[in-house]
């Protein structure tokens, strides 16, 4: 009896809440500020014809500078915890799986750097450029063919700052101009795909490195 | 045609998300986070924002299912050697 008692008390309560939730998600009015018209509207300014890059570069720019900034700092992070080891011989793959990665690698390459290029027109764009090159890194690590990373080498740490640095001084370059990361309109697309292209392989380092530098401490 | 796949897929993320969360056995919990992150992907598609789509599934369901599986791998052999 009790227990039918808490059961339709807990019942009666969510119910009730799934209610309430319903009823302000129908509630909810028009945004007070239609900011589809804006993006449109400067479009042609921004150097990009695709409004999700043209938001994240070039009107946001500020807010994805300090996105690489933070995972570089992650990254940095987990390197001050785990410390220096050893780089362990990684486990041996099966000559299939091999077989396949040495397939796919190539391609997973290609398509990055098509979703690179195609930002700036379509969906696409540096983070899933780089994370799809992570994702080889890791794919060429689980089959056996890329050893775990032990420490950062000098080329290993300008990889890994140089998408943040690449971003920093242009907009330190642009503060002379007026405003941090107001682009001339005439090089806004340049600009951009520089700044896209330092990010892609930052990015692909940062998040790779998440993978390699933590799984060596497993195998060892 | 179209309304029915919506509901489809909006029933299996539902379950998928219930079925992670529920199943005692971590390895498939894995497998099952990996599958709810492409019906996610496949969601996003749906609702017009390829841009998210990729990311999801580039960074949700690729990166960090093997990111898991690999965790995981790591506390089995550990609980096996000694």
């Amino acid at each position: 009896m009790k227990r039918f008692l808490h059961a339709s008390l807990v019942l009666t309560l969510a119910s009730a809440f799934v209610f309430f939730l319903a009823g302000a998600m129908l509630e909810l009015g028009p945004t007070a500020i239609d900011l589809r018209v804006p993006v449109a509207a400067h479009l042609p300014e921004s150097g990009v014809t695709h409004p999700v890059t043209a938001v994240l570069l070039n009107y946001r720019g500020y807010d994805t500078l300090l996105e690489i900034a933070v995972l570089l700092l992650a990254l940095l992070a987990i390197l001050a915890v785990v410390g220096e080891a050893p780089t362990s011989p990684s486990r041996r793959g099966h000559s299939v799986l091999q077989a396949m990665a040495r397939l796919a690698v190539p391609s997973m390459v290609v398509v990055a750097i098509y979703l690179l290029w195609a930002g700036a027109f379509r969906p696409g764009g540096a983070f899933q450029a780089g994370a799809v090159l992570a994702a080889a890194a890791v794919l060429l690590h689980l089959v056996g063919l890329l050893p775990s990373w032990s420490r950062p080498r000098l080329g290993l740490r300008i990889g890994l700052a140089a998408g943040f640095a690449l971003f920093l001084a242009v907009a330190a370059g642009l503060l002379t101009q007026g405003s941090l990361l107001q682009y001339p309109p005439a090089a806004a697309g340049v600009l951009i795909l520089l700044i896209e292209s330092g990010l892609t392989v930052s990015l692909a380092l940062i998040l790779a490195g998440l993978f390699l530098f933590l799984s060596r401490e497993a195998e060892a | 045609m179209t309304i029915a796949f919506d509901l489809l897929l909006a029933l299996s993320l539902l379950w998928s998300a219930w079925r992670t969360l529920a199943t005692p056995r971590l390895d498939r919990a894995i497998v099952l986070f990996t599958i709810f992150g492409l019906l996610m992907s496949l969601a996003c598609a749906r609702l017009a924002a390829p841009d998210i789509g990729l990311a999801e599934a580039a960074i949700g369901a690729g990166l960090t299912g093997a990111l898991l599986l690999d965790a995981y791998g790591a506390l089995s052999r550990r609980r096996n050697a000694p």
